[in-house]
């Protein structure tokens, strides 16, 4: 059972969490096309690689929150909010 | 017998003097049962070792051809001493420790061990060749059960009894800095170096005792034997687990340990999540391949040093020994101390071997490369090692073949930092040099362990400001070198012999299933079952990859290995499903309603009441008069905070800003995709201060729900969420007798319909208790009071409704009386009259969807939904003939196609008819048409749509009063 590191519990094991699956940004309801909400909805890039996700440490602190994990070898990191911009650009 | 009859007799005819080593108690003797007959051992003997020093030679039959078969490793891998023991099958007989009176029988033998009927497969074996079952049993199919009753009469397995008591298994915890797999020199040596450098250390091994082989060694062994189980019972930060074994490692090194031999405890499993690990577990001895490798007296020089150094057993009278390495040559010494005539000693590394062994019952004789034709009981084989390493293998790494060493070697660098490998399965060497190993490698595990422990400080950030880190030495530690030594490549002689003798599988039999053209180990192990017996391949792995490769040309590297995958050892499902928690929750009100003999109903984790003996008159109660039921599992969920408003907004699909103090509202949330996810209603109960209602089902749900939403959407937003499900217990009195009961207990609330009107909300007094919520709410239909008692006080109050109200006909209710009203009123269930698709237009919410609302969870496909239209409906269904009740779930069918199905179904008490509600296609959605209804039966019944959900009071003039 992999080790995941929680923001405000450190290491713990992963039965303590609900994995969330890859975080999206939610778009505005009201000008979202269907494509679009259908998309934040229902569809995952699935990358071999670094994945944006949400976990929720359920046994733990109770608290939603968004890390990097590879999903090749299950290493993951805080997200550098400056990092994720750059990729995004 | 007396036991001066035990003393005079000894324990056995093969049973020798005083060994230095030796574990058994020769001043106790204890007697035991072996296929019915009495027998003798010392405790300490395991259930083998006391039978051959009975002279015992014969302990099972094999599982295909029912061979005879005897002792070849004399540890837990032996693949011939599998019995039966009680009603436990399959025990490891040359491990398990004998006790008294154990009913200790050989498994799958008729009519007996000596004369075995079966054992005429012997004769037409070449019918159960490789593949046999596959090529045989296959057509025709029908016929595959009478296969499998009659093949399951011929396999080597125990019985079980199904009146055996689940016995007591056990789980722990543990999280030490460095696990040890192996209590062997390297690793009782890794333990001790890694604990004097300050990690805590838990040590693990499968025998009974730490040592390895040291058990069994000469004078000097037994002398660093004694000074390590010294110097580790003296050290407090090892634990020691013996008869217990690794059974496998999984991510970041979460590994699962089955510990055996503790009181009351069948087994333990031990969940380790160890910072660094050492796989220390040695080498196992491999045995030979050639004909007649299977008789009872061929053995393994580890066997025949065990049987004497500790169990003090002489494992014959006339020895051939074939030896290629300095521990069978040990074995020829002990072997002569122990009085056996050595008549021969076959030296592999001159390139004698031996061809083959002759005899019916046990070996008589042996024949070698030579020429030479020896007559023996015994033949000792000491042809090589085979490296454990699926411990490595579950960590990633990728043994390779050494054909220099003959044997497969880990390869370090595929490793992860936090799993470190010593002793013989690295290398070899003097046990200086292995200790030494052991202690670099314990020392390096332990640095390795204290940086991780210290990055893990620093990874949480709520640990005490200024806690000091521990200090780390950058510096590896090295490593000295251990290499295998050189040993000759020897897996099969000349002749064919048996290379899994669990499965009955010959070198024979692979060379067949490669001339088939099964060509890869991978393909040839599935095909012919070898290395796939309870021994998972830990002897026979090595000979199947040789034989394998020899059959094919290749070179053993070429052929490569099969998957190592856990278990390691068989671990019995009695540790894996451990003991049995499983929560339950009841109200405080369970007691009262066990009395009052409620039928109970299981609903997720709650127990609750669903009827007391009468459905029907508890729904004619609550109509005619008043009744009470416990509603404790309601979710209820205090918000708090001048947000709460727009959180209500967001999560239900209805309007929340101008709810005034002491108003509730009805409200439903649906997912982003506009499918229902819960109902229930919200009262506000201060200035900033609301309560709300979940379903029972859904308040784990709604409670995470909220603070998804609160958490990572609107972080910004004030509200405090606190779950109060079990703080309150919660009571709902319905019937129109309600507000006259309530009336009886309530302080301080005034209950007139003009002060307390329908969809309200107070706090009060109720029987003396204080902040009590009362709700006027109706899932029934009924006027009612949904009461909120501190849960302390719940049964308190409970029992005072029911003296107050005794003048007024109260009664309880259950599940199935409230189910029944809310049907007859029209209320859906969530879960029940919906489902995963049910968008909130089609459960007939239209009303309550504000798609002017700028924003809430859903709208977008619930505008979608509406612009759309033509979506099924949730409608009030009365079959024609009333006496009819469809099942829920029941199609309804039009032109040969379902176009909806019943969802919810029962009789009324209050109409005297069958009711239903269902979901229909658009079309048919019309009050006054007539569906058709498929029964379960087959039959169709027609049905008539109802003008609206409620069946009963659709006016709501009941509730309101």
């Amino acid at each position: 059972m992999m080790l995941l590191t929680c923001p405000w519990c450190g290491p713990r094991n992963s039965t303590e969490f609900r994995f969330g699956g890859e975080s999206h940004p939610r778009p505005r309801p009201d000008a979202a096309t269907p494509e679009e909400w259908r998309d934040y909805l229902y569809f995952a890039t699935n990358p071999r690689g670094w994945s944006r996700e949400t976990w929720y440490h359920g046994s733990g602190c109770r608290r939603y929150f968004a890390i990097e994990r590879h999903t090749e070898t299950n290493e993951h990191r805080a997200i550098d909010e400056r990092r994720a911009a750059e990729a995004r650009r | 017998m007396t036991q001066e009859q035990i003393a005079l007799a000894g324990t056995g005819a093969m049973r020798l003097g005083r060994q230095e080593g030796e574990v058994i108690d020769r001043r106790r003797t204890i007697t035991f049962r072996w296929n019915g007959k009495q027998q003798l051992a010392h405790p300490g003997d395991t259930i083998a070792s006391a039978l051959a020093a009975a002279g015992e030679r014969v302990f099972s039959r094999s599982f295909k051809y029912h061979r005879p078969r005897g002792i070849l490793t004399a540890d837990h891998l032996d693949p011939g001493c599998q019995l039966q023991v009680g009603d436990e099958p399959n025990v490891r007989a040359a491990h398990r420790l004998v006790e008294a009176d154990m009913d200790v029988r050989s498994q799958n033998t008729w009519p007996s061990l000596r004369f075995d009927v079966k054992a005429a497969n012997g004769l037409v074996g070449r019918f159960l060749s490789a593949g046999f079952y596959y090529k045989t049993f296959i057509k025709p199919e029908r016929l595959w059960p009478v296969y499998e009753k009659v093949l399951r009469q011929f396999v080597h397995a125990g019985s079980i009894s199904p009146d055996t008591a689940h016995d007591y298994y056990d789980k722990r915890y543990a999280h030490p800095d460095v696990l040890v797999a192996g209590g062997g020199p390297a690793g009782m040596s890794a333990a001790l170096a890694a604990a004097r450098a300050g990690a805590t250390v838990l040590l693990v091994d499968e025998q009974g005792a730490l040592g390895g082989r040291l058990r069994w060694g000469g004078p000097a062994e037994l002398h660093e034997l004694h000074r390590l189980t010294a110097e580790i019972a003296a050290e407090p930060g090892i634990e020691v687990l013996t008869d217990s074994v690794v059974g496998g490692r999984f991510d970041d090194n979460w590994v699962a340990v089955v510990q055996r031999n503790l009181p009351n405890v069948v087994e333990r499993l031990v969940k380790v999540r160890a910072k660094s690990f050492v796989v220390a577990p040695g080498l196992i001895e491999r045995p030979y391949v050639f004909e007649g490798n299977d008789l009872p007296g061929v053995m393994l020089s580890t066997a025949a040093r065990r049987l004497i150094n500790l169990y003090a057993v002489k494992p014959g009278e006339r020895a051939v020994v074939l030896t290629a390495n300095p521990e069978g040559d040990g074995a020829v010494a002990d072997l002569q101390r122990a009085g056996v005539d050595v008549a021969a000693v076959v030296d592999a590394r001159h390139g004698t071997t031996v061809t083959r062994a002759r005899g019916r019952s046990g070996v008589q004789s042996v024949e070698l490369s030579d020429g030479r034709r020896i007559d023996a009981d015994l033949l000792v084989t000491a042809v090589g090692w085979t490296a454990p390493t699926s411990l490595l293998n579950m960590s990633g790494d990728k043994p390779v073949y050494d054909p220099r060493s003959a044997r497969f070697r880990p390869d370090p660098a595929r490793l992860p930092d936090t799993v470190l490998a010593t002793g013989r399965i690295v290398g070899d060497g003097s046990f200086s040099e292995i200790a030494a190993h052991g202690a670099a490698i314990g020392r390096e595990a332990a640095r390795r362990a204290a940086g991780i422990r210290a990055r893990w400080q620093t990874q949480v950030p709520t640990r005490t400001p200024g806690e000091p880190v521990a200090e780390v030495p950058a510096k590896p530690v090295e490593i000295p070198d251990l290499t295998p030594a050189a040993h000759p490549e020897l897996f099969r002689g000349h002749t064919h012999g048996f290379v899994d003798f669990s499965e009955d599988v010959s070198s024979k039999d692979l060379f067949t299933a490669v001339a088939e053209g099964y060509d890869s180990v991978e393909l040839v192990k599935r095909y012919t079952t070898v290395t796939m017996g309870p021994g998972q391949g830990k002897l026979e792995t090595v000979n199947a990859v040789a034989v394998v490769a020899e059959a094919t040309g290749r070179t053993i590297a070429e052929t490569g290995t099969t998957t190592w995958r856990p278990m390691y050892a068989p671990v019995t499902l009695g540790a894996l499903a451990g003991r049995i928690f499983e929560p339950v929750r009841h109200s405080p009100m369970q007691a009262w309603h066990e009395r009052q003999g409620a039928v109970p109903l299981v609903a997720g984790q709650w127990i609750r009441p669903e009827h007391y003996g009468d459905p029907a008159a508890e729904v004619r109660t609550v109509r005619n008069a008043v009744g009470i039921i416990d509603v404790t599992p309601i979710g209820k969920l205090d918000l708090r905070g001048p947000d709460v408003p727009e959180l209500l907004n967001l999560l239900y699909v209805n309007k929340w800003n101008n709810l005034g103090v002491g108003r509730v509202r009805y409200g439903v949330m649906c997912a982003e995709d506009g499918v229902v996810l819960d109902d229930g209603v919200t009262g506000r109960l201060g200035e900033q201060h609301y309560l709300m209602s979940t379903t029972s089902s859904g308040a784990g749900t709604v409670w995470e729900w909220v603070e998804n939403w609160l958490q990572t959407e609107h972080p910004d937003w004030q509200v405090h969420v606190t779950p109060v499900t079990t703080a309150y217990a919660s009571i709902n009195v319905a019937g129109p007798r309600s507000r006259e009961l309530v009336g009886r207990l309530a302080e301080g609330v005034d209950l007139s319909p003009e002060a307390f009107g329908y969809m309200n909300v107070r706090t009060g007094t109720v029987a003396g208790v204080p902040d009590c919520v009362l709700w006027r709410i109706g899932f029934t239909g009924e006027l009612s009071y949904e009461i909120h008692v501190p849960a302390a006080f719940g049964l308190h109050v409970w029992e005072a409704l029911m003296s107050a109200g005794a003048d007024l006909g109260v009664a309880p209710f259950g599940i199935e009386a409230q189910r029944i009203l809310r049907l007859e009123k029209g209320h859906f269930i969530v879960g029940q009259d919906t489902d995963g698709l049910t968008q909130a237009y089609t459960a007939g919410l239209g009303s309550l969807v504000k798609l002017d609302k700028q924003d809430f969870i859903g709208k977008p496909e619930l505008t979608w939904q509406a612009e759309r239209g033509g979506y099924p409906l949730l409608v009030g269904l009365q079959p024609i003939d009333g006496r009819i009740v469809p099942a829920e779930a029941s199609q309804i069918i039009a032109g040969g196609r379902i176009v909806g199905r019943i969802t919810s179904s029962r009789m009324s008490p209050t109409l005297g008819r069958s009711i239903c509600l269902g979901q229909v296609e658009a079309g048919l959605a019309k009050p006054g048409a007539v569906v058709t209804v498929r029964l379960i039966d087959g039959r169709n019944i027609p049905a008539a749509v109802t003008p609206q959900l409620a069946h009963v009071d659709p006016e709501g003039e009941r509730q309101r009063v």
